[in-house]
């Protein structure tokens, strides 16, 4: 999907265009989106933008032009690392990681989370932590000196439903489970 | 005595606890006193949490927050995903009436309310602004003659509008915390350049963070590195395990330990590797026995 309409030499048909976007994005606290004058600074500093195909001056440029559905479908909208390089460099001041968290927010809701993200928040969801712990873990632990079974989540039951029904309340737990679009 | 909320988070209690017990064996001799956080949950990740949706990820951020200000204290962090999510979400909702009002509506759900009573701090940032340099060289016992390939992480630098650091282009704080105990810090190519893991690439696209781990493991090992030294457990990860995927996958070997900051300051005041977490280790920390 991402080899998109602007490489392919075939005209963007102003009917493709969902302008209301760029409207979405700034709704989201993605305001100064229209700062950018495409200078490439971010592209420029990206460390995934060196071995991927992502390109955050294309992100942004399309996101302005109105090609939502490329801009969410593209995987490679999850090779940042979220380092933050761009947004430190930007010339015009465009907190561009931010920016990229709003994307991604729309892109999951509109369902194009990645499966192995999801197996991720099945872990988050079922214990409190996405990083569980593990009997070989709890019993390194013991032999550190350390109570075996962590004072998080994982020692206090009450909290742990406490922080389900937080899930549940924000239905965090559907997005996790609604299916993919292909 | 300065006094803080323990945040512990999820990689460093549940795969490097060596960590952890570091960090409580020498908490006393620096003069910090910690209390435990019972019941916190996952920062959540910034990368597997707030990539998805942002609401949640200040709710639940506030959740644990409000455990440190039932305590209150001021929360350690030792982990630069743990301070980049509790440290953003708390300024956040002290400064933004508005997302503060929507959270409390539904943390008011489990009895809880966010106050914006207390503050989020590294412990980098503690040991290097409020301990200090001569009271951290205080601690050490023996100096450590080992050369070191610092690797900061992105989140104890950045965004730079949140932090106090003087550059997040060219730190030296860790690097100044690492000579303090003896070291020799290496300097290499890339130095800065992020681990690969965050932003959910570990989780989700976990080849390209690698081939970025690669990439700088490539640079580390140009410099003879007795160890790499880091202050967050998930590139801590990356590094120790990242290693063994990377010979999995394209047969490369590199085979540095790795070690973060609070292990580090564990074996220079006299802690044995074994009680620093060795065991935990994919890249067998052996090689440092010969030589401290």
């Amino acid at each position: 999907m991402s080899t998109s309409s602007l490489v392919k030499g075939s005209v963007i048909k102003s009917e493709d265009l969902k302008v209301q976007f760029v409207e979405e994005i700034v709704k989201a606290g993605g305001e100064k989106i229209r700062l950018c004058f495409q200078c490439g600074t971010c592209t420029g500093s990206c460390p995934s933008g060196r071995r991927t195909a992502f390109k955050t001056r294309q992100l942004i440029g399309k996101s302005l032009l109105g090609l939502r559905d490329e801009v969410l479908s593209d995987k490679n909208l999850w090779t940042c690392t979220s380092c933050y390089t761009c947004m430190e460099r930007c010339p015009r001041g465009i907190d561009v990681t931010n920016l990229i968290f709003i994307i991604r927010n729309i892109a999951a809701r509109s369902g194009f989370m990645l499966d192995k993200h999801k197996v991720a928040l099945g872990y988050l969801i079922k214990t409190g932590h996405l990083v569980p712990i593990t009997e070989n873990y709890s019993k390194l632990r013991g032999e550190l000196g350390l109570e075996a079974v962590p004072p998080t989540t994982h020692k206090h039951s009450e909290a742990l439903k406490e922080f389900q029904q937080l899930i549940s309340s924000l239905q965090f737990d559907k997005l996790a489970e609604q299916e993919n679009k292909k | 005595m300065s006094d803080y909320a323990l945040f512990l988070g999820c990689v460093i209690p549940n795969r490097y606890p060596g960590i952890e017990a570091a960090m409580k064996k020498i908490a006393p001799s620096l003069g910090i006193a910690l209390y435990e956080m019972e019941g916190a949950s996952c920062c959540p990740a910034p990368g597997v949490t707030k990539s998805f949706d942002s609401q949640t990820w200040l709710t639940l951020a506030a959740r644990n927050l409000c455990i440190a200000e039932a305590l209150g204290k001021n929360v350690l962090t030792m982990c630069n995903g743990c301070y980049a999510s509790l440290k953003e979400a708390n300024v956040i909702l002290k400064n933004d009436p508005k997302k503060r009002e929507a959270v409390n509506r539904v943390l008011a759900e489990v009895g809880k309310s966010f106050r914006g009573s207390i503050d989020v701090k590294h412990v980098i940032e503690v040991l290097y602004n409020e301990v200090g340099l001569e009271k951290v060289k205080s601690v050490a016992k023996k100096p450590l003659k080992l050369k070191a390939a610092v690797h900061y992480g992105c989140h104890i630098l950045k965004p730079s509008e949140l932090r106090e650091w003087k550059s997040y282009e060219r730190p030296t704080f860790l690097d100044e915390l690492i000579t303090a105990l003896g070291l020799q810090s290496v300097d290499y190519q890339d130095k800065l350049m992020c681990c690969g893991a965050g932003g959910g690439v570990r989780s989700g696209i976990p080849e390209v963070g690698l081939d970025m781990t690669r990439e700088k493991l490539t640079h580390i090992t140009h410099t003879a590195a007795d160890v790499i030294v880091n202050c967050c457990p998930l590139c801590h990860l990356q590094f120790d395990r990242g290693q063994v995927e990377i010979e999995q996958n394209q047969g490369e070997k590199f085979k540095v330990p790795v070690l973060h900051y609070l292990q580090l300051l564990g074996i220079s005041a006299g802690l044995s590797l074994d009680q620093v977490g060795a065991k935990a280790h994919n890249i067998s920390l052996e090689t440092l026995a010969s030589k401290i």
